[in-house]
């Protein structure tokens, strides 16, 4: 059986990449709030460093930790607002009403419209997904939205 | 990039503060050359002459689990009461110990080597009866020989039988000076 890499002590592992992590921080948060993150990013690695099963891909592990601090940072520092209260509660996704509106549109149309109002896909994935283009998505979406209004019209 | 002392030292405060080290370690200078001195929770697990991590690191990484950080504020106490040696200023260690990895009969003549006062000497003869076995002083050799705290733990004060100073882990002139340090007739 091959030997597992060993574990290096902490102290040659905190060396060999403190470095690194301070950069990659530095660049994502900027240098105030990196130095914090900093910190917890390493002392997260040191409550989880007696469990690893070896020493392989320390780098890459570290570097990972790194990152989620960093997007934890970013997180908790994003201004929380209260999103308004909404009149009325109206739980049913967008998707199922568009679904009734538009019976009765040509299919591709009426697939075009369900999925750039109900789903909010771009033009692009539109395409993808009906196999043609996205001059030809955004055509059957306009039409379909127009052939609509007319039907609301009468 | 360089990482600023400052939140170096800050890491390396907290991860102990925390309670996260399996050893915290720091250089400490000493009149015997830079000490390596590391502890646990539990203790100084450890004083080497050899103060180049490198090799002590792995061999502590071993002894007490992988998280082994340089930690200065960590061994503050050690620290202290070493200068306070070094200055005269103090006879007795007051310190916990972590004797993992030392066999039972070590602990228990390491036990006695803690009861020969500051300043005297014992034979290796001597310290192995009181220990319970009088024939064992070859054993006792080695036992001092691998002393983990040396200084803390006196081996300097255990001579051969005619009362030369026979070896030290950490070289003759290392034992003589702290034997004169303290004192002792030799």
């Amino acid at each position: 059986m091959m030997q597992a890499v060993a574990i290096p002590p902490f102290e040659t592992f905190y060396e060999a990449h403190r470095s690194e992590v301070l950069g990659l921080l530095r660049r994502k948060l900027g240098r105030d709030r990196a130095d914090d993150a900093f910190q917890e990013t390493f002392l997260r690695a040191l409550r989880a460093y007696d469990r690893l099963a070896h020493g392989e891909h320390l780098r890459a592990w570290v570097l990972t930790i790194a990152s989620r601090v960093a997007i934890d940072t970013v997180r908790r520092s994003r201004p929380t607002v209260e999103p308004p209260e909404l009149a009325h509660e109206d739980t049913r996704p967008a998707y199922e009403d568009l679904g009734e509106l538009t019976d009765g549109l040509p299919p591709t149309e009426r697939a075009a419209v369900v999925l750039r109002y109900g789903y909010d896909l771009t033009y692009d994935q539109i395409a993808a997904a009906l196999g043609s283009n996205a001059t030809a998505a955004r055509q059957a979406t306009s039409s379909g939205v127009r052939r609509l209004r007319a039907r609301r019209a009468t | 990039m360089t990482v600023p002392a400052d939140l170096d030292r800050r890491f390396r405060d907290s991860a102990a503060r925390a309670g996260l080290l399996d050893a915290a370690f720091d250089v400490v200078d000493s009149p015997l050359g830079p000490l390596l001195v590391a502890a646990s929770s539990h203790g100084l697990l450890r004083i080497s002459f050899d103060a180049d991590p490198e090799v002590e690191l792995e061999r502590l990484g071993r002894l007490a689990g992988p998280r082994v950080l340089r930690s200065p504020h960590a061994v503050d106490d050690v620290r202290r009461e070493l200068d306070e040696y070094f200055e005269r200023r103090r006879n007795v260690f007051d310190l916990a110990l972590d004797l993992r990895g030392v066999t039972e009969f070590g602990v228990r003549v390491l036990g006695e080597l803690a009861l020969v006062p500051y300043g005297h000497t014992a034979t290796y003869g001597e310290l192995a009866a009181r220990a319970g076995k009088p024939r064992a002083a070859r054993a006792v050799g080695t036992i001092m020989n691998r002393n983990p705290v040396p200084i803390v733990l006196p081996c300097h004060r255990i001579v051969g039988a005619t009362g030369a100073l026979v070896g030290y882990g950490g070289g003759l002139e290392r034992k003589e000076l702290l034997l004169r340090l303290e004192g002792a007739c030799i």
